[in-house]
């Protein structure tokens, strides 16, 4: 049995395993931390900057998803200025490319819009960016959508990870970065892509879905690809 | 007690927001107790008039006379609000941004045309180089997205201004 740590988030003193994260012992307390690019069952890379937390000592936010505890670790989980760095990243999102929810087969069930709703972000503070993106519809049964993307990186992650056939990567750098197939190839020609979709329900967005659905009827399953971690265990 | 004076218009967007706000259906009578609607498509009058209380702005900036409009509203009225995702967001409009509007227009009314192919310029209002959300060209003090708004976030809205409050959507804020 290893030894327990405790830690104290929001003042509630929580017994931890060494190892763990901050999100990951928050979550396991019914602690809500808000977070994009976490998701259960996959590595954490700390992309969104949403989990974003105070750490008692640290000058600086950390990523609750990237930061293990240790013993005596008191976290701060929100603040006004935790929130309102949360408003920033999730409005940075949303002008970076072009979120028509009107149009999205995931809308009403997009990770991105249900946040910014909850933030009570009623619209941006930044100038849109409206870049010309493409649309790569030569899979047979999904497709991917550029506009949707937020390069949080699921998709890459359940496919290297859970899969096991890492068809997915993100490309370039910056503002130019794009989730690319098989180094560049048409998904639709990803010759180590075995079609079995899990990237999609992996997807926050409306970014990656199957292909015959109309606006709002795309309804994904995040959880259930996570929890195939837990089901292998450690086989 | 005067009656408050609202005034309503529709720019580059669908009308879904105006037709939202009349399927409030008899709960917009007790709007039109507190207030006049002096301005909007339902309306004889051709100019934003002076002394407006509150602006009810429906779709993206997307031409001249769009951006006439909005200029004229913010400057005769105390409160503009963006009605519905065109307003707020840009929405559907703005998916047109990324192209350059001689190639588009092109694309719509000159390639593959056969019937007299032309770019239309008499009587319509030239398309500005980009669409885009009220608060890029005017100052906006209420945003309500949504595509539409739902009623009852209208009526929370017109309810809330009209009592001299600025309305919180809380749980009523929804985009799409």
């Amino acid at each position: 049995m290893t030894e327990k740590v405790k830690v104290r988030i929001d003042g509630e003193v929580l017994a931890a395993t060494p190892g763990q994260t901050i999100l990951e012992v928050a979550r396991a307390n019914n602690k809500y931390i808000p977070a994009l690019c976490y998701m259960e069952g996959l590595s954490a890379v700390g992309a969104c900057r949403l989990c974003i937390v105070e750490v008692s000592g640290v000058s600086r936010l950390l990523p609750a998803c990237t930061t293990p505890v240790q013993e005596g670790l008191a976290v701060n989980t929100n603040s006004p200025q935790i929130e309102s760095y949360r408003k920033i990243a999730l409005e940075l999102l949303l002008v970076e490319r072009n979120h028509v929810c009107a149009v999205c087969v995931s809308s009403g069930h997009c990770e991105l819009q249900t946040l910014a709703q909850d933030h009570g972000i009623t619209h941006v503070r930044y100038p849109y960016n409206y870049p010309r993106l493409t649309v790569d519809t030569t899979h047979p049964r999904f497709v991917l959508d550029h506009n949707r993307c937020v390069l949080c990186s699921r998709c890459v992650r359940t496919c290297a990870e859970i899969e096991g056939a890492h068809v997915w990567d993100v490309a370039g750098r910056g503002i130019n970065s794009r989730l690319v197939s098989e180094l560049k190839r048409p998904w639709g020609e990803a010759t180590t892509c075995t079609s079995c979709g899990k990237c999609v329900q992996a997807c926050p967005t409306g970014a990656m879905a199957e292909k015959g659905w109309g606006v709002e009827e795309m309804i994904k399953q995040p959880a259930v690809v996570g929890r195939l971690t837990s089901a292998r265990g450690d086989r | 007690m005067d009656k408050a004076r609202i005034g309503t218009c529709w720019l580059d967007g669908c009308s879904g927001c105006h037709m939202s706000l009349l399927d409030a259906d008899e709960a917009i009578v007790a709007v039109l107790q507190k207030a006049d609607i002096v301005f909007g498509p339902l309306v004889d009058a051709q100019e934003w008039p002076e002394g407006v209380d509150v602006a009810v702005i429906e779709g993206a900036v997307s031409s001249e006379d769009d951006l006439k409009l909005a200029q004229a509203a913010r400057a005769r009225s105390k409160i503009v609000v963006a009605l519905g995702d065109c307003a707020v967001t840009g929405n559907v409009p703005s998916m047109r941004n990324g192209i350059p509007t001689a190639k588009l227009l092109e694309r719509i009314y000159v390639e593959g045309v056969t019937e007299r192919p032309g770019v239309p310029t008499d009587g319509v209002p030239a398309l500005l180089k980009q669409a885009g959300p009220l608060q890029s060209v005017i100052k906006v003090d209420v945003h309500v997205p949504g595509c539409p708004p739902k009623p009852d976030a209208i009526l929370l809205v017109l309810g809330e201004l009209l009592e001299g409050r600025l309305p919180d959507l809380g749980t009523k804020l929804r985009f799409g």
